[in-house]
């Protein structure tokens, strides 16, 4: 019964054991665990104990939760708006421009940098006492900026260095959508006499919603997740202005050994993502496309 | 007919003259993008070969003050503690050549696991029939949505009770057997191939393994070596799981010692020329590949947008 259809599991398993060995053992499996942690008290010691609700009762009154997911909040608007809004600028100017595999090279080269690397170079670049950006400013006559230690200036600063990493990453993401889009569509609003500015309205951007929603559902869910630049630069501070949900959660578990705790903060930030997901590709009916 | 010509040509002049200045306009943004994207790079290369002593009093000089290899020396351990000092380092003891060395072990066993046993997988799923086949996938597809440190922290915990903290096997366990993403970037690929090859091998009876090495990967080489590198330069650039399972100095990889040698300067006055120098070490290797692959990288990214 097993072997119908010619191949059946006995063919397929040699294929799939062990990937679905690694599936099982640390995805599946942590994922329960993670649930089972996040109900318990635990601090890696000792046994780990039920408790029920007793971790999510305290999140909701835990300020600096409400205050990481406020930063993060921030940090995703900032980064996300700021670096899709330019990514559509370089795709559509390399789409005019040029071919040249050499720049679509170069500008994919702050992506292929790790996180740690990035947040090191701008420690340096905008290092308040010997930063170059600080001596430009300075030599403009204006007093020096510390973009790392000030509250107000700290989530900013990582959401800008960051679309430095991504921008041209997502410009090729939204590049390769441009490439769906037929040329004689341009044509015809060229012939009625649209301006560029309709034209970009009116064709590119609704033909551009399939691949949008898509990279727009990948870049918000990583950008929720932020985690190795703060842990390198600034370490949640100055105070708790970039505690971002992600650093909290592993300072709760790794700094505090508050196992059960951390792992019901990493539920809320799952049931988040899930939604934000949801929603998105539910507002963008990503699975149609107007070209169809 | 002279006039017919004389006011075509004008027309086109004007047209071009439009288009042109516009286009002129367009190459200016996309050289301040290319500068932005391209000067961090210039400027920690300036850094690492400039003196650290000498960097405070010329720190907006554009080329390299007091120009050394001291910066490289000391992120390669090949400098005694006084030199060091003396050129403005701290003297901290960090061996980027361990590191560099646990960078390429990590990423090699990575990299050489997964794609191996994700092509395995997504060749099952794109051409075997067997119970459950699209459910399960939908399954692992799914696993992609959940945030990464939701799975870190009970894995952690199964590393440490296996006592493989501190090992290569324990940093590499869980990106060595698949990852959702492997499985189906190949998935894609198997999809678009003809059923014929296999048919014919099939026929002259040839058995499913033998079809799979002898017919499949041969022809999947190219999607094959892209996952490669694109799970390599991932993979390379891991900081949060190597972090937490593999600190210590012998399993140490490049993006960790990096934020050790940063925790080890001191506050008031970091060794940026070794940092510096540091950085450019761990990032030769991907902009080494960046070159040798630069349009396949560009490609398979260009790729996964529209899939």
């Amino acid at each position: 019964m097993r072997t119908l259809n010619g191949s059946g599991w006995p063919a397929a398993f040699p294929f799939l054991a062990v990937a679905l060995l690694g599936f099982t053992v640390f995805q599946l499996i942590p994922i329960m665990r993670g649930f089972f942690y996040s109900v318990s008290d635990w601090n890696l010691l000792q046994d780990p104990k039920l408790i029920g609700l007793e971790n999510f009762q305290n999140i909701v009154n835990d300020k600096v939760f409400w205050n990481a997911l406020i930063v993060t909040t921030e940090y995703v608007l900032i980064n996300i708006g700021l670096q899709t809004a330019l990514a559509i600028g370089i795709a559509l100017l390399m789409d005019r421009l040029t071919r040249s595999s050499i720049l679509r090279s170069l500008i994919l080269v702050p992506w292929l940098i790790s996180n740690v690397v990035v947040a090191m170079t701008f420690l340096w670049i905008l290092d308040f006492n010997l930063g170059i950006v600080n001596k430009l400013i300075t030599s403009l006559g204006l007093g020096g900026v510390s973009f790392f230690g000030e509250q107000a200036l700290v989530m900013p600063t990582i959401a800008v260095i960051n679309v430095w990493r991504h921008m041209g990453y997502t410009a090729l993401l939204i590049f390769g959508g441009l490439q769906l889009i037929p040329k004689d569509m341009y044509e015809a609003g060229g012939l009625d006499g649209a301006s560029e500015w309709q034209m970009f309205r009116k064709i590119t951007l609704p033909l551009l919603r399939p691949v949008l929603a898509l990279v727009l559902t990948i870049t918000i869910i990583g950008s929720f997740q932020i985690f190795d630049t703060v842990a390198v630069a600034t370490q949640g501070g100055p105070v708790n202005a970039s505690r971002v949900i992600n650093y909290y959660i592993f300072d709760q578990a790794f700094g505090r050994f508050h196992f059960g705790y951390a792992a019901a903060m990493a539920v809320v930030l799952f049931a988040i993502l899930a939604a934000i997901s949801f929603v998105q590709l539910r507002l963008s009916r990503a699975g149609t496309s107007d070209l169809a | 007919m002279t006039t017919d010509v004389l006011v075509a040509r004008a027309t086109t002049t004007t047209r071009k003259r439009r288009i042109n200045g516009r286009r002129i306009g367009a190459i200016a943004v996309m050289a301040i993008l290319l500068f932005v994207t391209i000067f961090p790079f210039y400027w920690v290369v300036r850094t690492a070969l400039s003196s650290n002593n000498q960097l405070a009093p010329a720190s907006d000089s554009i080329t390299p003050v007091g120009l050394t290899l001291g910066g490289f020396k000391r992120a390669l351990g090949l400098q005694s503690l006084e030199e060091a000092q003396a050129e403005g380092g701290s003297g901290a003891a960090v061996n980027f050549m361990t590191s560099f060395r646990n960078s390429i072990i990590y990423a090699t066993l990575i990299t050489v696991g997964q794609v191996m046993f994700s092509t395995m997988a997504a060749y099952a799923f794109a051409r075997m029939r067997f119970k459950g086949r699209t459910l399960l996938f939908s399954i692992i597809l799914a696993s992609l949505m959940v945030p990464g440190i939701f799975t870190t922290l009970p894995n952690f915990v199964l590393i440490k009770d296996l006592g493989w903290l501190d090992t290569f096997w324990g940093m590499a366990a869980p990106g060595f057997l698949m990852s959702p993403f492997a499985i189906f970037f190949m998935r894609q690929f198997f999809l678009g191939i003809s059923k014929e090859v296999e048919e014919a091998a099939k026929i002259d009876g040839a058995g499913n393994f033998r079809v799979f090495w002898r017919v499949i990967l041969p022809i999947s080489a190219a999607p094959v070596s892209t996952l490669a590198l694109l799970t390599f330069i991932s993979t390379w650039n891991d900081y949060f799981w190597p972090f937490l399972v593999g600190k210590g100095e012998d399993t140490r990889v490049l993006t960790v010692a990096l934020g050790v040698f940063k925790a080890q300067t001191p506050g008031g006055s970091p060794d940026w020329s070794g940092l510096m120098a540091a950085t450019v070490v761990s990032v030769a290797p991907m902009l080494l590949l960046l070159i040798l692959f630069g349009k396949r990288i560009v490609n398979s990214v260009q790729f996964s947008g529209i899939k």
